[in-house]
């Protein structure tokens, strides 16, 4: 394997692990609030609804789209989740947020899941529901990173296998464990992640705004694949500018708590 | 009313995914793309100083909307 095969595996393998994580809290707390039943239901439920939303997407998207509109849909998509990523990272690490802490966010949804009523026989929509949603989400932002990273390094296998062993290695310390992965430095990771999924996003989203010439043709990048090591340059020299000039504006302020958990 | 229900519920699914918490990020990186699109179709600019103009836009979007919720985060504790 060559090493943009290792630095593709291990990207695709840090941005789902990070995803996974967080599906794995919302379904440990539904598992043992409202009945493992239920959350395996809601999360079974989910998987199916993401194998089929994949292969409809990702065969309408190939099939009809030009390369250039595809590279503008998904680009903008990652473009956005990496902000918002980046924005959170920025408010954390110059004080304005507090890190973001899987044990919290457990707490916050078993003290939800107490408040919605005791279960009741059979499949608990309640812990169904929740459940299915936040699989179905964080996977529908896997799906995302596995299509442009692989095809942008035009190896979607390896792309695939990278989220596939984050999913293998999150299940198994969950069947472990048997509580959040609170010990992982997670907020760093969101921050690497959210790094990529930005320059990624803005590369593709910018090359595919050539879908609105006459020729369709895709927008080049001075530099081509080697600007998007520019762009990671670029968001971090920004990030990094933001949060020290944040931190030396003024203390760190009260946070409500929707802040925290959020 | 089931229906309806359900579709606030399909719609609201869909929000939260693609603009998430902060819609200022959404809006910044529509109105950024917005004129790189304008510049595309116009032909104004070469492919180089498309993408930089695309990139500078972009970041002062990004800029903005941390900037304008450090200030919501701090009047708010005031």
């Amino acid at each position: 394997m060559t090493s943009a095969t290792w630095g593709l595996l291990a990207a695709t393998f840090t941005a789902a692990f990070v995803e996974f994580v967080e599906a794995l809290t919302i379904v440990l707390a539904m598992g043992v609030t409202r009945g493992w039943r239920s959350a395996l239901a809601g999360t079974a439920a989910a998987l199916v609804a993401l194998a089929v939303f994949t292969a409809i997407a990702g065969y309408s998207l190939t099939t009809w789209l030009p390369r250039s509109a595809l590279q503008l849909a998904i680009g903008t998509l990652l473009l956005i989740f990496g902000l918002q990523w980046l924005r959170k990272a920025v408010l954390r690490s110059s004080g304005r947020k507090a890190m973001h802490d899987e044990a919290a966010e457990y707490a916050e949804l078993t003290a939800a899941a107490a408040a919605a009523g005791a279960p009741r026989g059979g499949i608990d929509s309640f812990g169904f529901a929740v459940s299915f949603k936040g699989v179905f989400l964080e996977g529908v932002e896997v799906v995302f990173i596995v299509i442009t990273f692989g095809l942008n390094a035009d190896n979607l296998t390896v792309a695939v296998v990278g989220a596939s062993a984050a999913l293998v290695v999150v299940v198994l310390a969950g069947l472990l464990l048997h509580r959040p992965l609170s010990a992982i430095p997670e907020n760093t990771l969101k921050y690497g992640v959210g790094l990529m999924l930005a320059s990624f996003g803005t590369y593709w989203a910018v090359e595919g705004l050539g879908v609105l010439r006459d020729s369709g043709a895709s927008v080049v990048w001075p530099g081509q694949d080697w600007a998007i090591l520019g762009l990671i340059a670029c968001w971090f020299a920004v990030t990094r500018a933001l949060v020290i000039g944040l931190s030396r504006s003024g203390p760190a302020v009260a946070m409500a708590a929707e802040e925290v958990l959020r | 009313m089931r229906l309806v229900g359900f579709l606030k519920g399909f719609g609201m699914f869909w929000y939260e995914f693609i603009v998430g918490d902060d819609w200022k990020i959404a809006c910044a990186v529509v109105v950024a793309l917005g004129v790189a699109a304008a510049l595309v179709v116009s032909a104004a600019v070469g492919d180089t100083v498309l993408v930089v103009l695309a990139v500078l836009l972009l970041v002062a979007g990004f800029a903005t909307a941390v900037l304008v919720d450090v200030r919501r985060l701090s009047g708010r504790s005031h």
